[in-house]
């Protein structure tokens, strides 16, 4: 409501856009509600067999380890390190959104590429994970894991980690690759060209988009 | 198609609305409430204090604010005119269904296999055997690597 719209204007009169934005921004807002209810789906059925199991692994023991610290005991500490380092993207993607609405094309250079650094890196401790659980026997169909009680484990407890981690750590790769198309768009100037930012806009949508699901996977797969 | 770029483009351009101080501020609140999460979970590691099912509700009530200031600051839902955000909260109500539903039927399913079968539910409460000769990981905490 902050914009500068006249109050009582008819918005389903015709001649505008009664949602106030831009028709492709809408489309990714609606394709955004689609992808939330794909990844909804996703971590609800993994909740509903958590539900239905008698006995599931810690996740404080299975995930306590740290990149080059040999035998550690961290539990926690690593994945925030992941956390931290997505909300920072995030926070640099709406810098370069910002930067956007201003027409500074040099300023929308620097953040985005601050965010692509920030994709990286967190698709690089996501791959340093992936291998240290593989190294430990983890895959999808094996769990050396057992459960907190001490009790043997099915195997779900690894397909649904490696299944949802493994989407969204591809959506954070799309991601990373819509942001480097984005760069290179406006270091040829094409928006300068074209007068406005919105394709920056709508490739930080996408952006903010990954970081709200790896709130959720992290609560479901590393807190609860 | 060009009636609603000119909106766009001319509607965001007063800077006041767009300046970087709630951008940090809302960098900081996200960042607090994962540290909150983190503080509470070594506690509990610790000394075992916020039960494990207020624990878990004290996660899901912080992880809704954090999706919360995501979804309104950075995504920029809360400033949009109400149209916009009814158009994505009313359908974002079907999750109440969808997880209270599934939940709900998980939970069902383990009540009643537990209740008629019993096999299943005695393998499910003995302890797994130590198998043979080299333990996988995660059987004795801090042993491996």
């Amino acid at each position: 409501m902050a914009q500068a719209v006249p109050a009582g204007t008819k918005w389903w009169s015709g001649g505008k856009s009664p949602f106030n934005v831009e028709y492709g921004k809408l489309m990714m807002w609606y394709f955004l509600m689609s992808d939330a209810f794909t990844f909804g789906a996703f971590l609800i059925s993994y909740g509903s067999i958590r539900f239905a199991t008698n006995g599931w692994p810690n996740p404080n023991q299975v995930f306590r380890a740290f990149p080059l610290m040999g035998e550690t005991n961290l539990p926690l500490v690593f994945v925030s390190l992941m956390t931290f380092i997505l909300i920072m993207s995030s926070v640099t993607m709406v810098l370069a959104v910002s930067a956007g609405h201003q027409g500074d094309r040099k300023a929308v250079t620097k953040w985005m590429i601050l965010t692509i650094i920030g994709g990286l890196m967190f698709l690089s401790c996501q791959a340093w994970e992936w291998t240290h659980l593989h190294g430990e026997g983890a895959w999808w169909g094996r769990n050396p894991f057992l459960n907190a009680d001490g009790t043997k484990a099915t195997t779900n407890f690894t397909n649904f980690f490696f299944t949802i981690t493994g989407f969204h750590g591809f959506h954070v790769f799309s991601g990373v690759i819509i942001n480097i198309i984005m760069l290179i768009k406006n270091l040829r100037g094409d928006f300068e060209k074209r007068g406005h930012y919105l394709m920056i806009e709508k490739a930080g949508l996408y952006w903010h988009f990954v970081d709200l699901v790896w709130v959720f996977v992290f609560t479901c797969f590393y807190l609860l | 198609m060009s009636i609603e770029i000119e909106i766009n483009a001319g509607g965001h351009g007063h800077e006041p609305e767009f300046s970087t101080k709630p951008i940090w501020r809302t960098f900081w609140i996200l960042l607090g409430i994962t540290m909150v999460e983190l503080i509470l979970a070594t506690i509990h590691l610790k000394t075992g204090f916020p039960p494990k099912l207020v624990l878990n509700g004290m996660y899901l009530i912080l992880t809704c604010a954090k999706a919360f200031y995501i979804i309104a600051e950075f995504m920029h839902l809360r400033h949009e005119i109400k149209n916009m955000i009814m158009t994505m909260a009313i359908p974002a109500l079907l999750f109440v269904w969808f997880i209270i539903a599934f939940l709900w039927d998980g939970g069902s399913f383990k009540d009643l296999r537990n209740r008629y079968d019993s096999h299943h539910y005695e393998m499910s409460k003995t302890p797994a055997p130590s198998q043979e000769g080299h333990e996988p990981a995660a059987k004795k905490p801090g042993s491996e690597e």
